[in-house]
């Protein structure tokens, strides 16, 4: 801060013997603390707050319509033996793993293809993004009624062409539900990691490669000591994005499933909204959300001290 | 003279009401009434009020433009202005829910269930409203007292109720070896065994439907004696009698069309209508939208309360319509004026009549509405009251039971063991640990 060293004897040598307001008044720190003032009451405000108040509300029996008592951690002890909740659990776990790795390699083939020279490319991104576009309660409709249990399109089709005799129970059997949200988380998420990993793409310099085919690369060579290396930093960011948006899902399970049946779709998400606000348990519904923390921590610390490794920057070996 | 002051909006919605007028009284006639009404009535609404209202949006279309009459009958007699907001099923509770815990946005909301008994607290004391309808209106049945009351207290006026009500295709039922509709639960689920062998299949919700499913597992649960909480509150849903409701449940479970376990509000409807299901448990709507669209499925197609349990009693849940004012309303006498208004035989006959068998009454007079006797096949609908139980069972109704419902605390217990996902005694187990967790 020698900045601020400088300026104030200047101050001093007019005002003679500086009163603690000058010297503050002309303290570039002070000035800065104002600066930032605004941003920091912003995200206090609405994101430390909320944050707070619902690791609070946990901690008490709160229920809609009236304030609660501060009741330790008894709202975790439930949870803690309550097979739902850990069946949630292990839901959330299952749907964010399978769909994220599902999209990363959509999207990372996608965008591949996408990097290629073709004709119509702009065109043909554009209507790669369309999923991503549509509200995602549209959407979830639509595969409402695509796996509707009299009505799907899909059993209607199988079964014209002769291939399955009954219905396919898609939303009302265990696995295949499982499997159908999936399906359509992944059909949502896929252009984002598509599109961002394309972008992600461009940036790699074409003499690279040139010098790379000079040397006789084959392309898988190429891809896996050129283009892999080179969007790793890429690839950090947008799994962390796709796996925070897939784990706290919400509107695709609650308008397709309602967390059935029988629970095996309900996220920590859809349970936590079913308890608090369905059911009036704010505290319990507070207890499952906050139990989602640790979770999300987990997976933005693993991105984030993953980008501090210079490997993971510069796709080097040198770390 | 202000009360004769309409201005350019109200005309407006007059002459739209006016335009749609289905029922017996013009909408002048109505306004003249209301406003004679206006004068005797024993709450008087504050100048100038402004109520905003929510609603449940409409089944029956016929039925929201008899509502709206009503309210605006109210609007020009009074001089007051309601807004009325409409939300599905689902969304109505948490909207609810946030007005009552952040004290502003709603004054009234016409909700579903036991939507009053979620934040009692919240929801102004209308004992003066129900006594005045019970006196006028032949008394209220008992299933409404306890829709209505807590502690003692009105907390809520239930206006009416839809019954979840078995719908069935004669044909089909005849054709699997029934005359008659089964009167008692063995040859209930001869019928659905016999339907399904036919290629005409029944089938109910096990899935998170709050309506339906809630509708029917507990009269499964009921009619074989078990129940969730006894008298006291306590847990007593591991039983003996709950082992059997489960069997039962299981083997009519086996023989419906497959994919119940997924099904919400809407999909046994579809299905209906469609002709590829033959009996479900439902309101009127599906028969109504038949008449309409369908008239040979309309044609084929009756209704008949659920048989009666082991003790020769029926008991059904059916999906109840409290109307509550928040205590943080600035209007209530508004408010409770209105309340009365629309429950007065002027309005409410017309309007029940609209509804075509939607809505159910609480008030006992109003079994004499010609609605439930000029077309048979709606007549089972009209002693939806005294077939009606709260979720709570034995016990008074409480912000516990209707967490239970909205937990799925029942529907999950039949849903995991008819899927096979557990056995009886683990499901039986899961659904008391999640009704201990409730009623702690």
């Amino acid at each position: 801060m020698s900045t601020v060293q400088t300026s104030m004897p200047a101050q001093a040598a007019a005002a003679g013997e500086p009163s603690f307001w000058s010297r503050l008044s002309g303290n570039r720190n002070w000035a800065a603390f104002w600066f930032m003032l605004p941003t920091a009451a912003f995200l206090i405000l609405f994101l430390a707050y909320p944050l707070g108040l619902g690791v609070w509300m946990s901690f008490t029996d709160e229920r809609i319509g009236r304030a609660g008592a501060f009741v330790g951690i008894e709202n975790y002890q439930w949870l803690w033996d309550d097979s739902i909740f850990w069946l949630s659990v292990f839901n959330t776990l299952f749907y964010t793993l399978i769909a994220s790795a599902i999209k990363f390699a959509i999207g990372l083939y996608l965008a591949l293809l996408l990097n290629r020279h073709m004709p119509f490319k702009a065109i043909i991104r554009s209507i790669v993004l369309i999923p991503f576009i549509v509200p995602t309660v549209l959407s979830a409709i639509a595969f409402w009624w695509i796996y509707d249990s009299q009505f799907s399109i899909i059993s209607w089709s199988l079964i014209k062409l002769g291939l399955i005799h009954s219905n396919i129970n898609f939303l009302g059997d265990t696995e295949w539900a499982r499997a159908s949200v999936i399906f359509a988380n992944v059909w949502r998420g896929v252009p984002f990691v598509a599109i961002t990993l394309l972008a992600g793409l461009q940036t790699v310099s074409p003499s690279l490669y040139e010098a790379a085919t000079l040397d006789g690369a084959t392309s898988w060579q190429r891809f896996r000591f050129i283009t892999y290396p080179l969007l790793t930093p890429i690839i950090a960011v947008v799994m962390t994005f796709s796996v925070l948006f897939t784990f706290t899902d919400f509107q695709l399970i609650w308008a397709l499933t309602r967390g059935g049946p029988v629970n095996a779709t309900h996220l920590m998400a859809t349970l936590s909204y079913q308890r608090g606000i369905i059911s009036g348990r704010l505290g319990e519904g507070a207890a499952i959300a906050t139990a989602m923390i640790p979770f999300l921590v987990a997976a933005i610390a693993i991105s984030w001290f993953g980008m501090q490794r210079r490997k993971w920057q510069q796709g080097s070996n040198n770390d | 003279m202000s009360m004769f002051n309409t201005d350019r909006r109200s005309l407006l919605k007059g002459g739209a009401a006016m335009l749609a007028a289905a029922a017996t009284m013009s909408s002048d006639q109505l306004l003249g009434y209301a406003k004679a009404w206006a004068q005797t009535s024993q709450w008087k609404p504050e100048p100038g009020a402004k109520i905003n209202l929510l609603r449940w949006k409409r089944f029956v279309e016929a039925e929201d433009v008899a509502f709206m009459k009503i309210v605006d009958a109210f609007q020009k007699a009074n001089n007051v202005t309601i807004n009325v907001s409409n939300e599905s099923y689902d969304d109505i509770q948490p909207k609810a829910s946030v007005a009552a815990n952040t004290g502003q946005g709603l004054d009234m909301v016409w909700g579903l269930y036991s939507l009053p008994f979620l934040f009692p607290s919240k929801c102004v004391d209308v004992t003066d409203v129900a006594d005045y309808l019970g006196k006028k209106c032949g008394g209220w049945a008992d299933s409404g007292k306890a829709y209505g009351m807590l502690n003692g207290k009105w907390i809520g006026i239930p206006v009416a109720a839809t019954g979840g009500l078995v719908n069935y295709r004669v044909a089909a039922m005849e054709k699997a070896g029934h005359k008659e509709f089964p009167k008692d639960l063995a040859g209930f689920a001869d019928l659905v065994k016999g339907m399904n062998k036919n290629g005409t299949p029944a089938g109910m919700a096990l899935g998170h439907a709050s309506g339906d499913a809630n509708g029917w597992l507990h009269w499964a649960l009921w009619a074989h004696g078990g129940k969730l909480i006894d008298k006291d509150n306590k847990v007593v849903v591991n039983s003996p009698e709950t082992a059997k409701s489960l069997e039962y449940v299981k083997g009519l479970y086996d023989n419906f069309v497959p994919g119940t376990a997924s099904w919400n509000d809407s999909s046994n409807n579809k299905a209906f209508l469609a002709g590829q299901l033959h009996l479900t448990v439902n309101g009127i709507s599906i028969y109504v939208t038949a008449k309409k669209e369908n008239p040979q499925i309309a044609e084929d197609m009756n209704h008949a309360h659920l048989p009666a349990g082991l003790d020769g009693k029926t008991r059904e849940l059916h999906l109840g319509f409290p109307i509550l004012i928040f205590s943080f309303s600035k209007y209530p006498q508004t408010c409770k004026a209105f309340t009365a208004f629309m429950l007065e035989p002027d309005q409410f006959n017309p309007w029940i009549e609209a509804a075509q068998g939607y809505l159910s009454h609480f008030l006992l007079d109003y079994d004499k509405n010609p609605v439930w006797t000029a077309d048979p096949k709606t007549t089972p609908y009209r002693s939806v009251a005294q077939t009606a139980s709260t979720p709570a069972g034995e016990a008074q109704m409480s912000e516990n039971a209707a967490a239970a419902i909205a937990d799925f605390v029942v529907v999950d217990m039949y849903a995991n063991y008819c899927t096979g996902r557990e056995d009886v005694k683990t499901a039986m187990a899961s659904a008391e640990r999640a009704a201990k967790r409730i009623f702690r």
